[in-house]
């Protein structure tokens, strides 16, 4: 029944999408496709944490008579699809409610109304798949549905290229998918998951799926060095369409992963886990670096969704090495941190990107020099940035930190592991999270700091107003589940333990229900985090500090002005900015790793111009990666330009030559 | 198979691969026609053959298909053309006629080594056969790219489908709807083929292909 909830919910959505280009008349069709969608994802939200809380032991599966003659198309909702469905219409219910107030301001909504929820109904299809038809076609329309919404504003010039760059990855990773599944139906002769899952395929063969389903599902989510268009893109599109792309869009490409990788692919073999567990390594410092350099801030955001892909495949890399090893607890473990962090993930970014969408709406500005002072002017939306910085920066007690302890707890146990490779490298993966997590950190003190605090930069920000009530209950809503999350997460372990259940042999230890009880992964006497605990400390902590300054301190408020280190300047553009904010750090970690330089023009004496500092970055990913593939792939056009222009008898004998060629090699194969 | 059935069913399509090697050098039009026509009386034969020895009355029709259209229609019309066309002077090959007859030769032992190599299920007349119509099917194409005038790039491209009707009447079990459609498909790019030789003609005053590729500016 729920499966079939669901599905009837996908399908509304596609009838929403098709009515809101029917009523491109109606005034008021905004809020009704937002509110239409709202419901929807509300609805089909209920189905997911039913199937996930209350009825999780089925899995309901069914057949349609639909898509391709004589096949019929295969659903199912196991207890990973209910967790995927749930999180992806969180999503929906989040953005179209942000959305509500948000998409009045939208110049050109006719470009945005059908794909919104198209978009929706193509992840929706993803997750609910069960063969690889349906799966590759919902993934498409996800893909193609994003496409369109991020291209919607197409008159900037950067917009068009970061959908050019996107739609490029997106057929590069759908092709190597389609080329895994391939390879996964050759062994039991069906695009079925069921027979997929009854097959075996032999070592060598399972390592090509494991490297395909890494390229293509890792483009999807962000892995380095794939992740080039995911900042570019993510930001391009309308802030709630970002907020789905990185908070829900990068999650079903985990979830393609998961999917493919734990359920159908059969037994790993430990050998797949070591380039996750690198690239993760590396995506997570990485990305939290470039996130650092950033001064848009949802470009910063976008590159904080690759510092998250890293974490979680962290986690996923682990879970693959200790269920190789047959260590299915450890496995259940690394599985449950990296879905926890997975929920949480879309629950802060969701909430990170919708504020910028209202600091985006109030002042028009995404760059973070610009800002500077909206607490004043957006007390709503300051609080729940702030909820969300901290919930992404891994602070307790926020949900971020518990999802990270976990995945930190399952490093510690991997002395476990038989193989000496991978002991030495999860230290040291573990080392390289540990870093991003403190760069994290750093980033939202820059990001929240010079766009919330301070004075304001530019009279856009001093004359911003606070956002519509929709959108700050959308983001207030976000931020409260992240508080949840964050203080009973024993509660969520036990939520997950279906899903680890089906795809570790094992789950957890049920967590205690009372919510002060804290949260023990493996045993009493090894590690325990109890949050809510934690909570009341930092409450209590928090209101005697404040309460000591209150009574010891000045009695008046005082205003002054902030940040003049005593010397009051009457331009805000002494304050510190985003990049000499990042200063130190770029030139710790940047120098070498994106070769940036710093450089000072000071203008001759008596020249009235002011002095500038510039700082020059190269791109490792682009200068590693795309640009020599981009050479050689212009170096044979150009080569092969020629061709264009032979005779129609010379083709003719191209052809004759080529088939000549085939039959030789054929009959030397053989 | 009893062995006559077998003997016979090779010696028509061992001709067949045969009378392509004597398109090949043919260098005088009407010559070329003849031997065409030839060509598609063997492959008649040869089909009928087969018909006799599967007992499958359905290539009977296949082997009539092939003696009106390709052994009688066809050469009638190409005949007609080229007299109207008053083209009746000497083609010319490109690249020689010894190295053609070599490069023929070769693709006829590769034929025999990939189809004998790679299909050990089938019986016996069927991989001869298919070896056969491959060798037929290539040395056709050679035809196509070593010729430049059009008259005789149509001739090849009949011949190679010759092959290919020889291929569809050796594999058991095919379907006469394939083979009539291919024959239709061969009738109407004859037709196709034969108005833009008229048209070729009409603008360049000949049916040399290096001309059209001249006006192109794709020679110069």
């Amino acid at each position: 029944m729920t499966l079939i909830t669901a599905l009837g919910c996908s399908a509304a959505l596609l009838l929403i999408s098709i009515a809101s280009v029917l009523l491109r008349r109606f005034s008021g069709r905004n809020a009704l496709v937002y509110a239409a969608t709202l419901a929807v994802s509300l609805l089909s939200l209920a189905c997911g944490i039913e199937a996930l809380l209350v009825s999780p032991a089925g899995s309901p599966t069914l057949s349609l008579p639909l898509g391709v003659p004589w096949l019929h198309t295969h659903f199912r909702l196991d207890a990973l699809s209910s967790l995927f469905l749930a999180i992806i219409s969180w999503g929906g219910v989040s953005s179209s409610l942000f959305a509500l107030g948000y998409g009045r301001h939208e110049s050109s909504p006719e470009r945005i109304l059908p794909f919104f929820p198209l978009f929706l109904a193509g992840m929706i299809w993803v997750v609910l798949a069960d063969d690889a038809y349906v799966f590759l076609f919902g993934w498409e329309i996800m893909s193609l549905a994003s496409w369109a919404l991020v291209v919607s504003h197409h008159r900037e010039e950067e917009n068009i290229r970061a959908g050019h760059l996107y739609l490029t990855m997106a057929a590069i990773g759908a092709f190597t998918l389609l080329l895994a599944f391939g390879l996964l139906a050759s062994a039991g002769g069906g695009y079925l998951f069921s027979s997929i899952r009854a097959s075996a395929l032999s070592p060598r063969l399972a390592g090509a799926v494991l490297l395909l389903t890494t390229i293509g599902a890792g483009s999807k989510a962000g892995l380095f060095p794939l992740h080039a268009w995911l900042p570019l893109a993510h930001p391009a599109a309308p802030s709630h369409v970002s907020a789905l792309m990185s908070g829900v869009m990068t999650k079903v490409a985990i979830y393609g992963f998961i999917r493919i990788v734990f359920d159908l692919l059969g037994p790993p073999s430990w050998e797949g886990s070591l380039p996750l567990l690198l690239l993760g390594g590396v995506t997570a410092v990485l990305g939290v670096l470039y996130a650092l350099m950033q001064h848009d801030l949802k470009r910063l955001l976008a590159y904080h969704t690759v510092e998250n892909i890293g974490i979680i495949f962290i986690g996923l890399g682990l879970a693959l090495a200790f269920s190789a090893n047959r260590i299915p607890w450890a496995a259940a473990l690394s599985l449950t941190a990296a879905l926890f962090h997975t929920i949480n993930h879309s629950l802060f970014k969701g909430l990170l990107f919708l504020g910028s969408g209202s600091v985006l709406e109030a002042t028009g500005e995404r760059e973070m020099d610009k800002l500077g002072g909206l607490i004043h002017r957006m007390p709503g939306t300051t609080v729940a940035f702030l909820l969300g910085s901290v919930a992404i920066s891994g602070l307790p007690p926020l949900n971020g930190f518990a999802s990270e302890w976990l995945t930190f707890q399952a490093i510690l146990v991997s002395p476990n592991l038989p193989q000496w490779a991978l002991k030495f490298l999860i230290v040291a993966v573990g080392a390289l999270l540990a870093l991003s997590a403190a760069l994290a950190a750093a980033c939202f003190v820059k990001a929240f700091g010079v766009s919330f605090l301070g004075r304001p930069r530019t009279s856009a920000a001093a004359e911003a107003r606070e956002t519509d009530p929709w959108s700050l209950s959308a983001l207030f809503a976000n931020a409260f589940f992240c508080l949840l999350a964050g203080l009973f997460p024993g509660q969520v372990v036990n939520a997950l333990g279906p899903v680890v259940q089906e795809l570790a042999g094992q789950a957890l230890p049920r967590q205690s229900l009372p919510f002060w009880e804290p949260m023990i992964p493996i045993a009493q006497n090894r590690s325990s985090y109890d949050a809510f605990l934690l909570f009341v400390l930092i409450a209590f902590a928090g209101l005697m500090i404040a309460g000591l300054v209150r009574g010891i301190g000045f009695r008046p408020i005082r205003r002054s002005p902030a940040w003049d280190c005593g010397y009051p300047d009457p331009s805000p553009a002494t304050q510190y900015t985003s990049p000499s904010l990042a200063q130190p750090i770029r030139r710790v970690y940047a120098s070498s790793l994106f070769g940036a330089r710093e450089a000072v023009e000071s203008s001759p004496p008596g020249d009235p111009r002011p002095a500038r500092i510039s700082v020059k970055m190269r791109d490792p990913a682009w200068e590693g990666l795309y640009l020599p593939i981009a050479r050689i792939v212009s170096f044979l056009a150009d080569r092969l330009n020629p061709m264009q222009f032979l005779t129609i008898r010379r083709y003719l004998l191209l052809v004759f030559l080529l088939l000549v060629f085939l039959l030789l090699l054929l009959s030397l194969w053989i | 198979m009893n062995t006559i059935g077998f003997d016979v069913a090779h010696l028509l399509s061992g001709s067949l691969v045969l009378v392509s090697f004597i398109l090949l050098y043919q260098d005088r039009v009407f010559a070329l026609l003849h031997m065409f026509t030839f060509h598609a009386l063997v492959l008649s034969f040869s089909v009928a053959w087969q018909a006799f020895v599967q007992d499958a009355p359905h290539l009977y029709i296949t082997a009539a298909i092939a003696l009106i259209f390709k052994a009688l229609l066809i050469p009638i019309v190409l005949r007609r053309i080229v007299v109207q066309l008053r083209i009746h002077q000497v083609l010319e090959t490109v690249g020689g006629i010894g190295p053609t007859m070599l490069a023929g030769m070769a693709l006829v032992a590769l034929s025999l080594v990939v189809t004998l190599r790679t299909t050990h299920a089938g019986d016996r007349l069927s991989r001869e056969d298919l070896a056969f119509a491959l060798a037929v099917i290539l040395l056709g194409m050679l035809m196509i790219v070593t010729r430049r005038n059009a008259i005789s790039q149509i001739i090849g491209f009949m011949s190679l489908e010759n092959g290919l009707i020889l291929a569809a009447a050796g594999a058991k079990g095919m379907p006469l709807v394939v083979e009539i459609s291919v024959a239709f498909a061969v009738l109407i790019a004859f037709i196709v083929i034969g108005i833009f030789l008229f048209r070729i003609r009409e603008r360049f005053d000949t049916v040399d292909t290096l001309v059209v590729e001249r006006f192109r500016g794709e020679r110069r």
